[in-house]
């Protein structure tokens, strides 16, 4: 059995370094090596974007993300979105506005939705849109997601 | 996916030195957003390393010259390519691709050199990097080389990257004045789709009249498909509706599709017409403002 690589990363805040093999992904690591489930699995071929993270402030798909690639990375996960015990107003507003149904793709579209609030503190609904195109819900139809966004939008 | 090994230079020099000792069981990779699809897939059962290009500063490069033009290290992603005001100014047709390959995940990783290097007849970034007069430069085992990028790609997947070698950087000409390109696709859906037929043009105008203009076409060919026919038979004419059909005409039978899941040949050629007369017009339309 070839060697796994030692990888040093910060995620939510926290340094964490874990053993890898070079051929899984971050996906993976962060599931199936760490233990942080939040990130979900969906196509895993970067389509659906239920493993959307955010990797040195830019949202990725870590389905499309070796493991050894995070070294030295800050990562954010979806369990890094709220603080404590208090929702971030992007969670809050998912659940005030049911933006959610099954609730896999809920991660990822919460650490995409927030990332996007972060650059456009107040996005039209072309923009939100347009940015979530890489997030795909099979339930909700969009609009109580595009929704949510606009009201985190004016509570942020 | 079966193992593979991963490797991350810090220099030309290392990682053309790793390919090349590997044989043909390393891939480059930048992005890894076709890379590790296909792996994944089981379509590259050969590869066994992944040499990352993503540590190398020249591959890394982005600078801007009036004088020289662009150099884009072939590692940039997408959303640095869109976030650079200098390209934004200069080469609105590059923001236009960069701003519409995958989504936003896909932008913070994918990069334009390896949509090239992919060689996907539907490569987004292509047809408007070949309208633009871009230049690939190439390092591998005998030294450097530069290939222009209409004859890069030479069939589906595959290009004229030999054994060792690494696409380095691509290099576009400093626009002229009154120069205007666009590149513009067709897609059923608004995002996050494959390109039914795509169009990516360059013009330069002179009192009104096309002085020059290349026209490169997605979808419809082995590889992206240069028409240098168009830019001759346009150069000299008055920038209006008459000589933007004659454009579309020809880029329509110029098309060689095929007919599958996304279109059919007739589909497809209708569209390069149309997407012809579109996207030379806001070619044009960016020109004037230019």
């Amino acid at each position: 059995m070839p060697a796994k690589t030692y990888v040093r990363t910060i995620i939510n805040g926290e340094h964490v370094d874990f053993l890898c093999e070079p051929r899984q992904s971050l996906l993976e690591c962060l599931r199936d090596v760490i233990g942080l489930t939040g990130t979900k699995e969906g196509c895993n071929d970067g389509n659906c974007g239920a493993c959307t993270v955010s990797m040195d402030g830019r949202i990725v798909t870590a389905c499309l993300v070796l493991g050894v690639e995070a070294e030295g990375k800050e990562i954010t996960t979806i369990e890094g979105i709220a603080k404590g015990s208090q929702l971030h107003p992007v969670q809050q507003a998912f659940l005030e506005n049911a933006a959610l149904q099954c609730g896999i793709c809920t991660p990822g579209f919460i650490v995409s939705s927030v990332a996007l609030l972060e650059k456009i503190p107040q996005p039209s609904e072309h923009q939100i849109r347009f940015w979530l195109a890489n997030n795909l819900c099979r339930c909700t139809g969009y609009d109580k997601i595009v929704r949510a966004v606009q009201d985190a939008a004016t509570k942020m | 996916m079966h193992w593979i090994d991963y490797a991350s230079p810090h220099s030309v020099r290392e990682a053309v030195d790793l390919l090349n000792e590997a044989g043909g069981s390393a891939r480059p990779m930048a992005g890894g957003t076709d890379v590790l699809v296909q792996l994944r897939a089981n379509a590259l059962p050969d590869v066994n390393l992944l040499v990352d290009m993503k540590n190398i500063p020249e591959l890394n490069e982005m600078t801007m010259d009036p004088e020289v033009g662009l150099t884009l290290g072939a590692a940039v992603p997408c959303y640095k390519i869109y976030g650079n005001k200098a390209i934004e100014h200069a080469f609105p047709g590059l923001i236009d691709c960069a701003s519409l390959i995958g989504g936003t995940q896909i932008q913070g990783r994918a990069s334009l050199g390896g949509n090239l290097c992919n060689a996907a007849p539907s490569g987004d970034s292509i047809p408007v990097m070949i309208a633009l007069g871009g230049v690939a430069r190439i390092s591998g085992p005998s030294g450097d080389r530069e290939v222009p990028l209409e004859d890069f790609c030479t069939g589906v997947r595959r290009t004229v990257i030999q054994q060792g070698e690494i696409l380095v950087s691509l290099h576009f000409p400093a626009p002229v004045a009154n120069q205007g390109a666009n590149y513009m696709r067709f897609i059923p859906r608004n995002e996050m789709d494959i390109a039914v037929a795509g169009v990516g043009c360059s013009v330069v105008l002179d009192n009104g009249n096309i002085k020059s203009a290349r026209v490169a076409l997605s979808s419809v060919a082995p590889t992206p498909l240069y028409v240098k026919e168009i830019g001759d038979a346009i150069a000299g004419k008055p920038a209006n509706e008459e000589t933007l059909k004659l454009a579309g005409q020809m880029a329509k039978d110029a098309a060689k599709p095929i007919t599958d899941m996304r279109g059919t040949i007739e589909y497809r050629k209708h569209l390069c017409d149309v997407l012809t007369r579109r996207s030379l017009q806001i070619a044009i339309d960016r020109a004037k403002e230019s």
